[in-house]
């Protein structure tokens, strides 16, 4: 574990006139990283910024493929293999390219069409063409949804379109999915469902990096938990020791149920 | 018993209002059964003059929504110097007097002016090009804010898949596509409803360039009111029908794709 997936360089983001992030430095190298904290602690914003979707006001941002911080085999493109990978399970120079990333965001975004065609569009926006109808079926199929593949995407329930969603990310056969609240507005059976998919996409070989408010979910699929605090990382501690014995005080009030 | 009374109590105001202006109303009614059995005598006249209506207003309604909705997109999604000034023209044009449209294109395509020679001025394709030039702003303006609407709704999804805009402006069409049909069907309303630029540039020529509104203008001048009203009302029906159509499209479309 010498080498880390992400690398941020005192980043900073200033949003309406207040500072959402303030000069965050941290190296990000788990499977499983879960960014916690009370509402209005920037994870959101940390999320996008870590996706590219904000522009930092300061700082860098650093990605590297995660065949080089990770040991080969543990690589996503050496489990999933798909055609559209660059680089395989291969080594390559951590300068050399970016990997791929892929988001869920607290709302899904749906398409005005079928289910199965909401995957297809992102493959094809990912320059996939071969074979995408029956990849994308497959992965509904993974997300328990094959049977509502034709049906269109924006009737279906919250629940089945956050799946939706999921399955689209995981089409595109991404190294890390950001994951951006995804059980936020769910029932808990969905909310089991949307766990039970996590869980294999990250056993799948894809590296998960996590907003959530249910500590429950965190507790059980975190390897690492960053805790935010006021723009800040209070904390950076493996899962098991940061439910047990926090390390920072914003940690310790978190978890007694003081900081919401 | 206690609704014995009521019949005759809402006579005698009936009758007595009547009294007083049936003078007046006899004409219009008289003219509106005249104006009824025109409508269903299936007269040549009448009928050329409601197909070169359609014919025109639908041509420019369809250019105009090609132009209209491309526009749009491209506004919504957009990045580039003077985007708010062309939003500002774009929603000030969708009130463009009719008239002032006509004057425009009568000028370009007078004798005199710039396209001259090409001949078109009094045939419907003037026509055509007057009502493109007034239904236009509006289509552009009204899917530019449905666009945009949508555009808000997917940017950071499509950012996400990387979706590059040109691409992204399509899959905006795409999943507008009935919301923008209405909007088209808004123009096509409008296109056969207005009278002034199509009067000055057709110059409501018998059989060649006389549409319904311009029918409805001269024969109301001429004094010939059933013929007007034969075709008000026929207007007035074909609007209608089309507003119909125009939310029962929105209103299946929400029920299929939501």
């Amino acid at each position: 574990m010498t080498n880390a997936l992400l690398t941020l360089d005192r980043v900073s983001f200033d949003g309406r006139g207040h500072r959402v992030l303030d000069a965050i430095s941290l190296r990000l190298s788990a499977r499983r990283t879960f960014i916690l904290g009370p509402n209005g602690a920037g994870k959101s914003v940390l999320l996008r910024v870590m996706h590219g979707l904000l522009e930092p006001s300061a700082g860098k941002v650093r990605w590297e493929r995660v065949s080089d911080a990770l040991p080969p085999g543990m690589a996503a493109g050496a489990v999933d293999g798909g055609t559209a990978h660059p680089a395989g399970g291969k080594a390559v120079p951590s300068t050399s390219a970016r990997p791929r990333l892929a988001m869920v965001f607290q709302r899904p975004v749906m398409l005005r069409r079928s289910a199965l065609d909401n995957v297809i569009y992102g493959m094809r926006a990912n320059g996939s063409s071969a074979g995408v109808a029956a990849r994308a079926q497959e992965k509904l199929a993974r997300v328990g949804l094959a049977h509502l593949a034709a049906r269109p995407a924006r009737v279906l329930s919250g629940g089945e379109q956050q799946r939706v969603a999921l399955a689209r990310a995981w089409a595109l056969q991404p190294d890390v999915l950001l994951l951006d609240e995804p059980t936020a507005n769910l029932d808990p059976h969905a909310i089991r469902q949307v766990e039970a998919i996590i869980g294999e996409i990250a056993a799948s070989g894809t590296a998960i990096v996590m907003t959530t408010h249910h500590r429950g979910l965190a507790k059980r699929l975190a390897d690492e938990v960053i805790f935010l605090h006021q723009g800040r990382v209070a904390e950076q501690t493996p899962a098991g020791q940061f439910f047990d014995q926090p390390q920072s005080q914003p940690g310790r009030d978190y978890l007694r149920g003081d900081l919401e | 018993m206690g609704a014995e009374p009521l019949p005759l109590r809402y006579a005698a105001p009936t009758s007595g209002r009547s009294a007083g202006t049936l003078h007046c109303m006899q004409p219009f009614l008289s003219s509106l059964a005249d104006a009824f059995m025109l409508a269903l005598s299936f007269d040549a006249g009448l009928y050329s003059i409601i197909a070169l209506t359609l014919k025109v207003s639908v041509t420019a309604a369809l250019l105009a929504a090609l132009a209209g909705t491309a526009l749009g997109a491209w506004v919504a999604v957009g990045r580039f110097p003077g985007r708010s000034l062309l939003i500002v023209l774009f929603n000030a044009a969708m009130g463009l007097p009719p008239v002032v449209a006509g004057l425009a294109v009568y000028l370009l395509l007078s004798r005199a002016g710039p396209f001259g020679s090409l001949g078109l001025l009094f045939t419907p394709q003037a026509m055509v090009i007057a009502q493109v030039l007034l239904i236009t702003p509006i289509v552009a303006a009204l899917s530019r804010q449905i666009i945009e609407d949508a555009w808000r709704e997917y940017e950071e999804q499509l950012t996400s898949l990387g979706v590059a805009r040109t691409r992204a402006a399509l899959t905006l069409l795409w999943d507008t596509r009935f919301s923008l049909a209405t909007v088209a069907l808004a123009g096509l309303g409008r296109a056969m409803a207005e009278v002034g630029a199509v009067m000055i540039v057709g110059g409501n020529i018998d059989g060649v360039t006389r549409v319904m509104t311009t029918a409805i203008a001269l024969e109301t001048t001429k004094g010939d009111l059933p013929l007007a009203l034969a075709l008000g009302v026929i207007l007035l029906t074909l609007v209608l029908l089309l507003n119909l159509a125009a939310h029962l499209v929105r209103e299946w479309s929400i029920k299929r794709y939501g």
